[in-house]
């Protein structure tokens, strides 16, 4: 006899709010902005729906391809000074941190504050340690005889995006730091007993035994960070504003976005261009979540202590 | 019991009538002047409400720069003041076309100003005026007079003069010569290329031929005034390429650079922080080898327009008939000195610098910038290239000819009369 199962309700009512909330604040605003990117001025007055053409002027124009590619470039360094410096950093503090020092818990609290600081202030604090006239960079390359090395960091086109990397990589370095910590207190005791018995030194422990284990961990900060960075926005806007000096040269996704959609001084806001900026760099974000999710995090054993 | 339902009763009673007594007219202006705003709630509203008490005006700045991006996002969603103030030219035009600006040709006392002044708020063909004409800015440099004294100098004259000024004072002091940056790219398209450029490509002269096309970018005047503005390089400050324009500011008002590429707004800024710690002069841009003319850009900066939107609209025209009148320009002209007001009215101006900067509108002929008319309806925009270029060639990372070129490139993508050749 085949009985009828009775419809899930309870179910349904407790994922309503979540859905609810999700669907109008995330999905729909998502769904009108690409929408928003189909549309443009059509010949003959109004607007109408143009197709794919906005992200073919984007990425084919002589106007519109060199400032998206050139932003696409930018952001590409931002992320890959991130991964070799932030999370490289952020791990070897997160070991030290782990390894019984004296004032861990200070330490740690330290590295954390510039996390919690707002962009605007952090932004504001670097642009007035290495500014030309008032910061303390050339006094103190100074006391050293070091003086002529001195440069104005955030004004030179060779120098400003990394520079602007590096103090992103300062402010949000505690982040990755703690999600590391974290992976690395839950490893039993027993297994790094365990190899220091067989004679392993602390270099072999870690690479051995600890390495493996929180390769999760690992995984998870290089998609926090890819997300992050490709989302980036604040930071730039906030020292060098939206026309993102020295020529465009720390222009990255997010300003050419702000630019492209608010306009900027007399040029006017373009909002179906701008979206379709916006729409490239869903895709971007998209495709690179994608590969993580399929190419990797298949792959990977989970371990149960 | 019955007592506190007294007290309370009364006090319902006394918040119904205090609220009627205030329930009068209130006007937001929209405005991108956020250093102007203290004299505006002390002075200028005041005045105004000394004829209309009935109506509470509330000043409501943005920074310059998101000023536009800010506005047409309010004005798209609805939520824009009543008093909107307008950016010269192409900007209010568009804002006019989109019906967001209430037509003014009936406004009392829109009469009081020259046809060129509501030319930069008229519709193309000249039939439509939408905002009121408020003030123009006039660029120059100024000087600390101390140091001229010092080094026993005088004003220059002609570029020559200029180059061998800043020559002297670079290696006869330790003061900065030209006290600029170039990190916020505005300054040096602005107060660099636009205020000397003038007296190279002869005012109006040139910027109506780049509009009509017989001029061009990378050619005479306007190269010319992209090489002047190269050979100023040695004499900026340490670290020019990351210094901002409230740096360059300071760096002046402190009292250790010598002269300062100026717009006249600069003026009530540096009355502001130099006080009597060194006496200040000015003298109008250069002339360049064998010129006897010359030009200065008397930008037409400032209009004041009408919400189409605005529930208010009848107590905002009222606001707009007193911008019109002598009152105003008087009030306007000495509380903000370097920002001369647009309106054929006799007006005494007080700040003898000011009075200096508008002195040389009798000898020299006046014209606007040249990216703000016509020439920034396009993509790319006319005046961010200008910015760019002007930037880069003061950093040294191109050449006057390579900027001249982009800038001449660009235009011609798009600007009909600039293919014509």
């Amino acid at each position: 006899m085949k009985r009828v199962r009775k419809f899930p309700t309870h179910i349904a009512v407790f994922l309503a709010p979540a859905v609810l909330i999700y669907t109008v604040f995330m999905i729909y605003p998502m769904l009108s902005s690409l929408w928003l990117s189909l549309l443009n001025r059509i010949p003959g007055g109004g607007t109408g729906f143009v197709g794919l053409q906005n992200y073919v002027t984007l990425l084919t124009s002589e106007h519109w391809a060199p400032r998206f590619w050139n932003a696409f470039r930018n952001n590409v360094v931002f992320f890959v000074i991130h991964m070799l410096v932030q999370n490289p950093v952020a791990l070897a503090l997160a070991v030290m941190l782990n390894s019984r020092i004296r004032a861990a818990a200070v330490y740690r609290t330290i590295i954390f504050t510039p996390a919690v600081l707002s962009v605007v202030l952090a932004g504001f604090a670097w642009r007035m340690v290495l500014n030309p006239v008032w910061g303390i960079s050339y006094t103190i390359l100074d006391f050293f005889g070091l003086g002529d090395l001195d440069r104005p960091w955030l004004g030179l086109e060779e120098t400003a995006l990394v520079t602007l990397s590096l103090i992103s990589v300062w402010q949000n370095v505690g982040i990755p730091m703690v999600l590391f910590l974290a992976a690395l207190v839950r490893i039993p005791d027993e297994l790094l007993e365990a190899a220091r018995v067989d004679g392993a030194n602390a270099w072999q422990v870690f690479r051995h035994v600890q390495l493996p284990l929180i390769m999760p961990s690992l995984a998870i900060v290089a998609v926090l960070t890819f997300v992050g960075n490709f989302n980036a926005f604040d930071l730039i806007y906030a020292t060098q504003g939206s026309l993102a000096g020295p020529n465009f040269s720390t222009d990255i996704m997010g300003t050419f976005f702000f630019r492209t959609f608010f306009g900027f001084q007399l040029q006017p806001g373009d909002p179906h261009m701008g979206a379709a900026v916006a729409g490239m760099m869903f895709l971007i974000i998209l495709t690179g979540v994608l590969l993580y999710l399929f190419g990797w995090q298949r792959r990977m054993e989970r371990i149960e202590y | 019991m019955k007592r506190w339902t007294a007290v309370l009763a009364a006090l319902v009673v006394a918040l119904v009538v205090s609220t009627a007594a205030f329930a009068q007219t209130r006007l937001v202006i929209e405005s991108w002047r956020n250093d102007d705003l203290l004299i505006w709630q002390n002075v200028i509203i005041p005045a105004f409400r000394k004829h209309h008490p009935d109506i509470e005006v509330v000043f409501a700045p943005t920074p310059p720069a998101e000023y536009n991006a800010v506005l047409s996002s309010k004005l798209a969603a609805g939520t824009a003041g009543d008093l909107i103030t307008c950016r010269p030219f192409d900007v209010s035009l568009e804002l006019y076309k989109q019906g967001h600006l209430v037509p003014l040709n009936d406004l009392p006392g829109i009469e009081n100003f020259s046809d060129l002044a509501k030319a930069a708020w008229s519709t193309d063909d000249g039939s439509v005026v939408f905002c009121v004409p408020m003030a123009s800015v006039i660029h120059g440099f100024i000087y600390n007079k101390d140091i001229f004294d010092m080094l026993g100098l005088e004003e220059p004259r002609t570029e020559a003069e200029f180059l061998a000024v800043l020559e002297r004072i670079r290696t006869q002091s330790r003061f900065t010569p030209l006290v600029m940056g170039t990190a916020d790219q505005w300054e040096a398209a602005t107060m660099g290329y636009q205020n000397i450029g003038p007296n190279y490509w002869k005012g109006e002269e040139g910027r109506l031929g780049l509009i009509n096309g017989t001029a061009r970018y990378n050619e005479g005047g306007f190269l010319a005034a992209f090489e002047a503005l190269a050979r100023w390089r040695p004499y900026l400050p340490r670290g020019y390429q990351a210094i901002r324009y409230s740096d360059a500011q300071n760096l002046f008002a402190q009292g250790t650079g010598a002269i300062y590429p100026a717009g006249s707004w600069d003026i009530s800024v540096f009355r502001a922080m130099v006080g009597d710690a060194f006496e200040m002069g000015a003298f109008p841009p250069p002339l360049p080898e064998g010129a006897t003319q010359c030009y200065i850009s008397d930008h037409i900066d400032i209009g004041i327009g009408v919400n189409a939107a605005s529930p208010n609209r009848e107590a905002a025209l009222k606001f707009l008939e007193w911008v019109t009148s002598q009152e105003f320009a008087e009030i306007y002209a000495n509380v903000l000195p370097g920002f001369f007001p647009l309106s054929n009215h006799p007006v005494e101006i007080k700040d003898p610098l000011a009075r200096e900067f508008l002195s040389w509108r009798e000898s020299c002929q006046v014209t606007i910038r040249t990216a703000y008319h016509i020439l920034s309806r396009g993509t790319p925009n006319n005046e961010l290239d200008l910015w760019n270029a002007s930037a880069q060639v003061l950093n040294g990372t191109m050449t006057p000819k390579q900027a001249a070129d982009m800038v001449q490139r660009n235009l011609e993508s798009w600007y009909a009369p600039q293919q014509r050749r």
